[in-house]
């Protein structure tokens, strides 16, 4: 844990991203990391290049294409990562952007095999804190700084700069919630998605510690779902670590057990599992619970008017 | 993905796992020859169905002769057989597992799972077997072992060892605990397993452990490396509705309500079968048709929603990002200009173009009732369904 804590001390600086992170683009020359990265470019994100093994040398996008993400380091001196590599390689992939230096890598596959990110976390610990990769995801829909940097493949006028921090597995519910957000005339600071699968690069607690420290957010919302120890964990860490108000949101109320929502974690398996579990926690631990999907704004709203 | 148990007594068995002999079987006859077959004076006949505590639903049946086999055999075949992991449908039995019967000395449970804690694979062993492991853990929590394995270098003979003798298991009988063990680690490993579970691992009269019971699952996303796996799919098993969205490529999950739902998103689907339930009305369904929301595979999810019967009302909830509303507008009234709509049809567009999207769907002339927010949805939802179906 003691090591933990500190690497996120020390990535803290940026909540991930801002306007001067450099980024590649892992799977850059095929049609969705292509299309994303036009997207994530026209939003001023600055994509400096890609890797595609085996199409070292030409251009996409304008931008340079590497064959690995180690010269794609050396040359561009890129310190993120967004990875639109498909499920067999991924795992791959997202080692070889660690072992290249990259600080902060998205990633954005769905399907990728639960034992290839055993292994990818294992990998992992080699790095000593201060050189260890973040990872976010994978199967999600990347991190967003409103203003500054998009990593991700949402759509980025329905976010709003402000000072709403958003952590959320779902790509739409995050949307759903951020757009509410708007409408209220409330920004977010930055909305980080952690991703849908079982093991994943990092916890709901990982980003709460750096929401914690960061001054431009006043409040962050937790959006999580049924399946897996993550939403509890972080509940227990706002209780005992945490200043910043979270307001928090559970889903899948109506799921039965050992079904399968959709995202490969997203099932009731074990003990407190449960949409109506994990919300008992929230309450013990003192996080406003959104009573339902269409109140993110208005939750949101009544916390930062009692601040 | 789920298989039976006896596809994972036979994968088990390539790992040096001893079982029990047995053949599987169609018809009341073949069970008899099955047992004929094989030899002895008591066998086993049991219902191969994607779920556990069959015993105590009765699909595990004693039989001491022939005629017992072929009574046991015809009892099960082509019933649907309810137990506390199936849901209310039921599961249908369609093949038996005949297997020779054994005097049990000792059951042990081991199980090996997907641990989400510690990101790791977590073996589990107690020496309560026979019964469920969450009983085992409710009645005996302090008789229930945990090893975690170290996924670099996978399980090692000591671990094993630590277990045997933690179980109390007799000395004869160590190194075979330790092979079976470090057997079912290696199967997890290399067919990319989420559990294997061994319950009862029984010490049988005058021999060593066996394996009366076993299950597995797999992890579809492994699926693709995995064909000799993927080949053991009983499609029987499965929900009609899921199969066929699953052969669509959306992913759905059939429930018991009336309200048909379309929704973009896992997460954004739970959500508005959360809120529908608030509102006072009942999913038929999870539905997630994807991130894209493509016009086909809007026009897909209307087949699948209008082919369950059971629903009286559908809900359309689509946040459209890089994709705008009015493209998922177009689909939605091209999927409704195909079939003839003789129930409510509620539909919330939210993100990109929505005002298009909207204008689009009133243009069309067809009754869709349009609502701004995920709330309005849910009520106008379960209003229009009250109204139809009179409630």
């Amino acid at each position: 844990m003691a090591e933990t804590d500190k690497t996120l001390k020390i990535l803290i600086v940026a909540i991930l991203i801002d306007e001067n992170t450099t980024a590649i683009v892992q799977g850059f020359t095929g049609q969705t990391g292509t299309f994303h990265s036009m997207e994530m470019i026209e939003y001023g994100t600055k994509i400096v290049g890609g890797v595609t093994p085996g199409k070292g040398g030409t251009k996409c996008l304008n931008r340079p294409v590497f064959d690995t993400v180690k010269e794609a380091v050396e040359e561009t001196g890129a310190t993120a990562s967004i990875s639109f590599v498909p499920p067999p390689f991924a795992a791959d992939g997202i080692m070889e952007a660690a072992d290249a230096g990259i600080k902060y890598c998205v990633c954005i596959t769905d399907g990728i095999p639960a034992q290839d990110m055993i292994r990818v976390k294992r990998y992992m610990r080699r790095y000593k804190a201060e050189n260890k990769m973040v990872l976010t995801g994978p199967n999600c829909a990347g991190t967003i700084s409103p203003g500054k940097s998009m990593l991700g493949i949402m759509p980025p006028h329905i976010y709003m700069k402000g000072e709403v921090g958003i952590i959320g597995r779902s790509g739409t519910l995050g949307y759903e919630a951020a757009s509410q957000l708007k409408s209220m005339g409330i920004g977010v600071s930055t909305s980080v998605g952690i991703g849908g699968d079982p093991i994943n690069g990092s916890s709901f607690r990982d980003h709460l510690a750096r929401f914690e420290e960061d001054p431009e957010t006043k409040i962050v919302v937790l959006i999580g779902e049924i399946g897996g120890p993550q939403e509890s964990n972080a509940a227990l860490f706002y209780k005992e670590n945490m200043s910043t108000p979270v307001v928090g949101y559970i889903a899948g109320l109506t799921a039965p057990k050992g079904r399968r929502m959709g995202h490969a974690g997203a099932v009731i398996s074990a003990f407190g599992e449960s949409a109506a579990e994990k919300v008992e926690v929230f309450q013990e631990c003192g996080i406003k619970v959104v009573p339902n999907p269409a109140r993110f704004g208005q939750t949101v709203a009544s916390v930062l008017s009692s601040l | 993905m789920d298989i039976h148990e006896y596809q994972a007594k036979e994968i088990l068995s390539d790992f040096g796992i001893s079982i029990p002999r047995g053949g599987v079987a169609y018809s009341p006859e073949q069970a008899v020859y099955r047992a004929n077959e094989m030899g002895g004076e008591q066998w086993l006949v049991k219902a191969q169905i994607h779920s556990g505590a069959r015993g105590k639903a009765g699909g595990i049946i004693f039989c001491n002769s022939n005629e017992e086999i072929w009574t046991a055999a015809d009892s099960l075949l082509g019933k649907r057989m309810v137990t506390h992991q199936t849901g209310s449908q039921g599961k249908l039995i369609h093949r038996l597992y005949v297997e020779e019967a054994f005097e049990i000395a000792n059951e042990y449970y081991i199980g090996f799972v997907l641990d989400r804690q510690q990101e790791q694979i977590v073996v589990v062993a107690s020496a309560q077997g026979g019964m469920e492991i969450e009983e085992i853990s409710a009645s005996d929590p302090d008789s229930v072992i945990r090893t975690t394995v170290e996924p670099a270098v996978g399980m090692q003979p000591f671990q094993a060892r630590e277990i045997a003798f933690r179980l109390k298991i007799s000395k004869p009988l160590v190194s075979q605990m330790v092979n079976i063990l470090l057997g079912c680690y290696q199967a997890i490993i290399n067919l990319d397993a989420t559990m294997v579970e061994i319950n009862p691992l029984a010490v049988i009269q005058g021999g060593g452990l066996v394996a009366l019971d076993a299950k597995m699952s797999f992890d579809d996303n492994a699926l693709f490396r995995r064909p000799n796996i993927s080949e053991l799919r009983d499609k029987s098993q499965e929900d009609l509705r899921e199969m066929r969205a699953a052969d669509r490529g959306l992913s759905y999950v059939g429930l018991d309500g009336n309200i048909g739902c379309i929704i973009n998103g896992a997460g954004l689907a739970m959500a508005t079968m959360d809120i529908i339930k608030q509102a006072g009305g009942e999913p038929a369904n999870f539905l997630d048709i994807g991130g894209g929301a493509s016009p086909e595979r809007v026009a897909k999810a209307f087949n699948l929603i209008l082919s369950d019967e059971n629903v009286e009302a559908i809900v359309v909830n689509i946040f459209a990002g890089i994709n705008r509303c009015d493209w998922v507008a177009e689909g939605i009234v091209q999927a409704v200009s195909n079939i003839d709509l003789k129930i409510p049809l509620v539909v919330r567009l939210a993100g990109t173009n929505v005002e298009l999207g909207k204008r689009i769907l009133k243009d069309s002339g067809y009754p869709i009732i349009m609502a701004d927010t995920l709330e309005e949805a849910a009520e106008m939802a379960v209003t229009s369904w009250q109204k139809q179906t009179k409630h």
